[in-house]
């Protein structure tokens, strides 16, 4: 506990931070799968440039696969792109850019590639057909040279990935050069340039370690510093608020930081609300794809295969019809049923181990049982926790199923992001290209220099991990791109040193100033601190944004009640304080979360329509339709202005 | 599930070049007591319970305590970190104790190939770099 009038940290902050200005040719902002993809892959397409790095983390354990991952899930193998795009559109509801995916779907497998190659174990099959580990595998060779991978469903394979993130990492920064990389310093605002218009100039940012103010430099940018996490209220609200399914300290930096600088924005209104394992929020995949369990609801129906459900999913066709159910549709059917009171949804994990012990040696069982708890301990410990916690054990009690509160991303089963240039190809439509100075720069947001890739690129999911770090290195090398056809571009920021450092160190200027007025530091009239707008925020959105209080359901009248709600949060961001450099991160997490929030309620409140079921209703526009709304949806923050534009762009399908 | 750090094991990593859990936390939660010398998580309702702390412990001092709100005491989980296994130990509430061991790498640590020496040749290219090496041509969509 904090004693009166002194900061929590241990770090305290000071009024003059030290001030370091750095000009690079490249710029990366994160330190997670892509900005890891992209470290490896640059120097090999711009050998002399100049290029740093800045995580707000350590690069060893930062981002989505800090606690690893017990799958790849996007390994194309013997399926074609094609088929990618038609599984990441149809699990999306028909609305995606499928130049992206195409893409991507073409350079996935070579960064899986490079994964086993740098040491991460992947399972194989053996000659008889048998499972084997990552390490017992490698007597079948390597997925590169035709090993067969163990496939739990058509794209995802098995991995022993406690360490993917460290592995990855690993030849991150050796291809890169740690002299090149700044961890701890947290990038919070981009610039733009003094003398050409809408174009990216440099950033700042602060050191989470020191009292220092960086203020970069650069001819080029990649941001992407994953999704947005902790911005609804989450199910469980006291230390459990840390059990957030996506890693909690994503703040949507990657879309607050792009979209305040004019970069345009695409399917906000997109979201994920994963049903995950009540409260452990542990995988459910490998239950539904590896042991072939089912959902039961209260009553012990197989619902998901009733006659109802799939008349309930015909007013989806043709995406509800489809083979694969939607993952938003998955979600529907499951709070159909706890709305009609037959919850609480069960994963019937005796059933399906019983099952499978039926034809299995009692070492193939226990290696089966060591391969249910491995799910957990690779990517949610705490999950494996909760179940010895609750003396659960798989083969003799079920354990409950429930949806998340929301998260925003763009690479695991959500689109939202930044609107992006497609790759320069024939097949590519004109209105899908763009770049500078007559030539098209893939991955280009629409903000000359300024890339993103991973989480912060729009309507292309299901790229996960793998996706994201080769994403990552395309980015790379267009930057690379960027920096030869710009030689010439000498980057200049409009405001002085002094102004920026008042701007990224204003809550902690705010806090010395007014600190010593009360005897509870928490409590001031003067300001606010991250804390106390964290909660403010979740609770708006909890309430009125289509949270879990609602059942994920909001009106046209609860979203113009939330605007207003917002609107005084960003007016009280100008007095948040921070005493500490750790609650200066937080002061600027939570600026980061409202912006990207108010562009997701936006976004919700101008497509008319209930696009994805299961992962929010608009009450007022129920169900889908294609007549009005089978088009993207975009937005504009101009920087000038300071004025919203909300707009439909056209959809154009390219894969039959 | 909180990462708590027991008293009497931590050193403050006095004898290392950083204090290690502070190094690693992805959430900047854990912090040294320079007064102290010990280590302890200083904004427990943020711990995503990654176990990153835990793992990286050179004293084995850190564990975790399941979130208040939902998890019954009693239980553990517990990883030893090899240099190409990690092994956990899990016990129930009623005492029961479970042990994995996994695989969590097949090269020696630092050893990642960083292709220092691979040039790309055709910036123009939609290929990456070692699929340039590998002389891949990429496919057009059937359309």
């Amino acid at each position: 506990m904090a004693l009166p009038n002194k900061p929590l940290g241990e770090t305290k902050a000071v009024k003059d931070p030290a001030v370091e200005e750095r000009e690079v040719d490249i710029l990366i902002v994160g330190g997670g799968m892509a900005a890891c993809g992209t470290a490896f892959e640059v120097k090999k397409w711009a050998p002399d440039a100049k290029v740093l790095l800045c995580d707000k983390a350590a690069m060893e354990r930062s981002g989505a696969v800090a606690q690893g991952l017990s799958a790849i899930n996007t390994y194309v193998g013997k399926n074609s792109p094609e088929d990618y795009v038609k599984m990441v559109r149809n699990d999306l509801m028909g609305l995606v850019r499928e130049d992206l995916i195409f893409d991507l779907g073409c350079h996935v497998d070579d960064s899986v590639h490079l994964f086993e190659e740098w040491g991460l174990p992947i399972w194989k099959k053996s000659a008889e057909g048998k499972t084997l580990d990552g390490k017992k595998g490698l007597t079948m060779g390597s997925l590169k040279k035709g090993a067969e991978p163990v496939r739990t469903g058509k794209w995802q394979i098995m991995i022993n990935g406690e360490s993917y993130k460290r592995i990855v990492a690993e030849a991150a920064k050796l291809a890169l050069g740690t002299e090149n990389i700044i961890e701890r310093c947290f990038i919070v605002e981009l610039l733009l340039d003094a003398n050409k218009p809408n174009q990216v100039a440099g950033a700042v940012g602060f050191s989470v370690r020191e009292n220092k103010v960086y203020i970069i430099k650069c001819k080029t940018m990649m941001v992407a510093c994953g999704g947005a996490v902790n911005i609804y209220m989450p199910r469980s609200v006291g230390e459990g608020k840390g059990r957030a399914w996506y890693p909690i300290w994503n703040a949507g930096s990657t879309y607050t930081m792009c979209m305040k600088v004019g970069a345009e924005l695409s399917m906000m209104e997109n979201r994920f609300t994963p049903a995950r394992f009540k409260d452990g929020y542990g995988p459910v995949g490998a239950w539904f794809l590896l042991f072939k369990a089912k959902t039961l609801n209260g009553l012990g129906e197989d619902f998901a295969s009733s006659d109802a459900a799939k008349a309930e999913l015909k007013k989806y066709a043709p995406y509800g019809t489809a083979a694969v159910t939607p993952t938003c549709l998955r979600n529907h059917l499951m709070l159909f049923e706890m709305k009609a009171g037959r919850g609480p949804i069960m994963m019937d994990t005796v059933t399906a181990l019983a099952n499978l012990g039926k034809t299995m040696s009692k070492q193939e069982l226990k290696h089966l049982e060591s391969e249910a708890w491995e799910d957990f301990l690779d990517m949610t410990c705490g999950q494996a926790n909760l179940w010895c916690a609750q003396d659960c054990e798989p083969e003799k009690k079920n354990s409950e199923v429930m949806p998340t509160e929301p998260y925003l991303l763009g690479s695991h089963s959500g689109c939202c992001g930044m609107w992006v240039s497609g790759p320069d190809f024939d097949w590519v439509p004109a209105a899908y290209k763009w770049g500078d100075g007559g030539k098209v720069y893939n991955r280009m947001t629409t903000v000359v220099g300024l890339f993103t890739s991973g989480d912060g690129v729009g309507c292309s999911g299901h790229k996960f991990s793998s996706g994201s770090h080769a994403e990552g290195r395309m980015v790379a090398k267009e930057m690379a791109k960027f920096v030869r056809d710009h030689a010439d571009f000498k980057p200049a920021i409009k405001q002085s040193a002094a102004e920026l450092v008042d701007l990224v160190y204003k809550p902690v200027r705010t806090y010395l100033d007014n600190c010593n007025y009360t005897t509870a530091v928490d409590i001031n009239p003067n300001y606010v601190k991250p804390s106390g707008m964290a909660l403010r925020l979740m609770k708006a959105t909890h309430e009125y944004g289509a949270g879990t209080a609602t059942f994920y359901q909001t009106s046209s009248k609860n979203l113009e009640i939330i605007m207003g709600l917002l609107a005084t949060m960003r007016e009280d961001c100008e007095k948040l304080g921070a005493g500490d450099l750790h609650e200066l991160m937080r002061a600027w997490e939570i600026y980061h979360r409202i912006w990207t929030v108010e562009a997701h309620l936006r976004h919700i409140q101008f497509r008319k329509e209930t696009r994805y079921p299961g992962f929010y209703y608009q009450a007022d526009y129920p169900g889908q339709d294609d007549k009005n709304w089978f088009c993207f949806v975009n937005s504009k923050y101009d920087p000038a202005k300071k004025e919203w534009s909300v707009f439909k762009k056209d959809y154009i399908k390219i894969i039959p | 599930m909180p990462s708590f750090v027991i008293a009497e094991k931590c050193d403050g990593c006095k004898g290392g070049d950083k204090t290690a859990c502070m190094y690693i936390c992805p959430n900047d939660l854990m912090v040294l007591d320079t007064t102290a010398m010990k280590a302890y998580n200083q904004e427990p309702d943020q711990c995503w319970e990654c176990f990153s702390c835990v793992k990286i412990c050179p004293t084995q001092a850190i564990e975790v305590r399941g979130y208040s709100d939902f998890v019954p005491l009693g239980s553990s989980v517990m990883p030893m970190m090899g240099t190409e296994d990690v092994m956990w130990t899990c016990k129930f509430r009623n005492g029961l104790i479970k042990r994995f061991k996994f695989p969590i790498r097949t090269t020696p640590e630092g050893q990642a190939n960083a292709y220092l020496n691979l040039k790309g040749k055709d910036l123009n290219s939609g290929l990456l770099s070692t699929e340039e090496a590998d002389g891949r041509v990429l496919p057009t969509p059937k359309i």
